[in-house]
């Protein structure tokens, strides 16, 4: 029954983000592309930092890889949704290589490699000016019709991306393979004498957690028509996915969705209100964050805070009574 | 002689990237905490010495200790309060939390001291050796270094405070028993870090422009001069640092400057995976 309700708060969700092209203005269409672009990724970060428990910092390379796939592959006259498709498999093809090498770290060493990951591959990016028009960035095809289509198709094809890295989601908890994933998250070397195959699991998750956010970059890189490496493979990037799910509720199905949802929406607050001190504001959220709901917003017993605030409303009167 | 000039020009750089490492380095190692906030300790510790200098003309390096101390204080009180509640979480919540740290300190600091790159010209002139050229601030910077370096070495070495920071890292729970402050100890070698942190800075704002946006540099250096020379241990940090400096400047030399970093986080996921433990400090306990 809860499980409904979930999934039912999920649909109705992307129902609303995918009527604001009907409803609402470019600014709003602006938010919704945000929301469902984030909401991916965390989808994606979820599988390895989630289920998992690897605290993978390399969402940027991945979603960097995948703006330049994409923009290169059109460059060379390949057509939108093959470059698109193009750029995913290759992110896909990269992680599970570079998985096969850095799954081996743990703990601190995974995260310091993975973190070393995202600048390797901006340094390459820059420095590699031939093909990638080095530090001068790349203009990428820009999509055909007025502003209003090209934004509503961008927001439609991420909300795709979304729902079918969310139902990838779903399935992988329902399956041996989620399963195994949680058995590493408590006790890798226990999944292991057990006869979970830890380093192809430890992998498929890795690539899960990559190929979405490649398609993201694509998709990306088409819709802003311009991309250099500083903002491609930026390190806020790569912290702020897993903030997000964190925020959520890491390991959960909605969890994801629900903080990048809220993230986006207060970023977009901040951005608008507090432009000089936007950043702070941000690292503010995430000290907050882990101090205070350092389960998530998913996991907090609302019916006990309930209670307590009752409480506390109905205690008030009666300690004035005493000490008067 | 081409090579004997690359060689000290590695040697230099070297010094100062140990002194850019080796509190993170002990961070790491005793706290086991990754310390995102290192890179922003630093560019502070050169910003308040460019401000300092500009406004009383004292020479910068009379300013390092006062400098150095008031980051000392902050990183103390940031440990005391804020990481150490959650000091033995796991890496994902600690990074995140000191990343969330940076951000607000990245913040405060370009708003208050503008991202403008600044340096401290002293104008020494430098030295000629034969075909050699050799900047004074620089030799100044590394003498600098290398000194605050053997101090800390020193202070870990034969002081009380050091005996127990190493203490602790060996075993929080049996230092505990001995009547250890694991919380003040803790908060102490966050301090040193900052500390050296701050050091850092001053020196490199008497040979380099500082800006905010090198935070991200600074910690890069950090991590593979982590890696390089292993964890905690000051010898480590400065045998990565010199080996760092040298390789830069050779593939400076051989393979341009824009590739040289690279070759480092190249030889950084190498040893990630060949020999995590850093090629030095296999144990690191001073």
């Amino acid at each position: 029954m809860k499980q409904f309700l979930y999934f039912g708060a999920f649909a109705l969700w992307i129902v609303m983000i995918a009527a604001t092209p009907l409803l609402a203005d470019n600014y709003t269409i602006r938010v919704a592309i945000s929301i469902a672009m984030f909401s991916a990724m965390a989808v994606s970060w979820n599988f390895i930092g989630g289920f998992t428990g690897y605290p993978s910092f390399s969402t940027a390379a991945f979603f960097g890889l995948g703006c330049y796939a994409g923009a290169l592959a059109q460059r060379n006259g390949v057509p939108l949704v093959l470059a698109w498709v193009f750029a995913t498999l290759f992110v896909a093809v990269f992680a599970a290589m570079l998985g096969a090498i850095i799954l081996r770290l743990k703990g601190h060493y995974f995260a310091i490699g993975s973190i070393a990951i995202v600048d390797l591959t901006r340094l390459i990016t820059s420095s590699w000016g031939s093909l990638t028009g080095g530090g001068d960035g790349l203009n990428v095809p820009l999509l055909q019709g007025n502003p209003q289509e090209v934004s509503a198709l961008v927001l439609y094809v991420m909300l795709t991306i979304l729902i079918i890295a969310f139902l990838t989601s779903i399935y992988v908890d329902r399956s041996r393979l989620g399963f195994g994933l949680k058995c590493i998250s408590q006790n890798e070397d226990a999944a292991d004498m057990v006869g979970v195959n830890t380093t192809s699991f430890k992998i498929v998750a890795y690539t899960l957690s990559a190929v979405f956010c490649g398609a993201i970059g694509a998709v990306y890189a088409s819709w802003v028509g311009y991309i250099d490496p500083t903002d491609s493979f930026s390190i806020l990037l790569t912290l702020k996915v897993p903030v997000m799910v964190l925020l959520g509720g890491a390991g959960t199905l909605l969890g994801p969705v629900l903080g990048a949802g809220v993230f986006v929406l207060l970023e977009e607050v901040f951005w608008a209100n507090f432009l000089e001190w936007n950043r702070a504001i941000l690292g503010g959220i995430i000290v907050f964050l882990i101090f205070f709901l350092p389960n998530g917003l998913l996991k907090i017993q609302y019916r006990d805070l309930f209670k307590k605030l009752m409480d506390k409303i109905g205690d008030a009167p009666k300690q004035v009574e005493k000490s008067s | 002689m081409d090579i004997i000039q690359i060689l000290l020009n590695g040697i230099v750089l070297g010094s100062l990237y140990a002194c850019i490492a080796i509190g993170f380095s002990l961070v790491w190692g005793v706290l086991n905490i990754i310390n995102m906030l290192h890179g922003s300790f630093i560019i502070l510790g050169g910003y308040l010495a460019f401000f300092a200098w500009q406004y009383s003309h004292i020479n910068p390096i009379f300013l390092l200790p006062i400098i150095a101390t008031l980051l000392f204080g902050l990183g103390y009180l940031l440990q005391y309060f804020f990481i150490n509640k959650v000091v033995m979480s796991p890496v994902l919540t600690t990074l995140t939390l000191t990343f969330g740290l940076d951000m607000i300190l990245y913040n405060l600091m370009t708003v208050f001291f503008t991202a403008t790159p600044r340096r401290v010209t002293l104008d020494l002139g430098s030295l000629n050796l034969g075909d050699m050229y050799l900047p004074v601030d620089r030799l100044m910077g590394m003498g600098l270094a290398l000194l605050l370096t053997g101090l800390l070495f020193l202070v870990m070495r034969a002081s009380k405070i050091g005996r127990a920071i190493v203490a602790v890292r060996m075993d929080r729970q049996a230092a505990t028993l001995m009547g250890i402050r694991v919380n003040n100890v803790y908060a102490i070698t966050f301090g040193i870090g900052a500390f050296m942190a701050g050091a850092a800075g001053v020196i490199f704002s008497l040979v380099f422009p500082i800006t905010t946006n090198l935070t991200g540099t600074f910690l890069g250096k950090a991590f593979v001069i982590c890696v390089i020379g292993g964890l905690g241990s000051v010898p480590g940090a400065l045998i990565g640092g010199i080996a760092l400096g040298l390789i830069e400047s050779f593939a400076g030399y051989t393979i341009g400057p824009q590739n040289a970093t690279t070759v480092g986080f190249v030889l950084m996921l190498f040893l990630l995976i060949v020999r995590p433990t850093g090629l030095v400090g296999v144990k690191g306990y001073e």
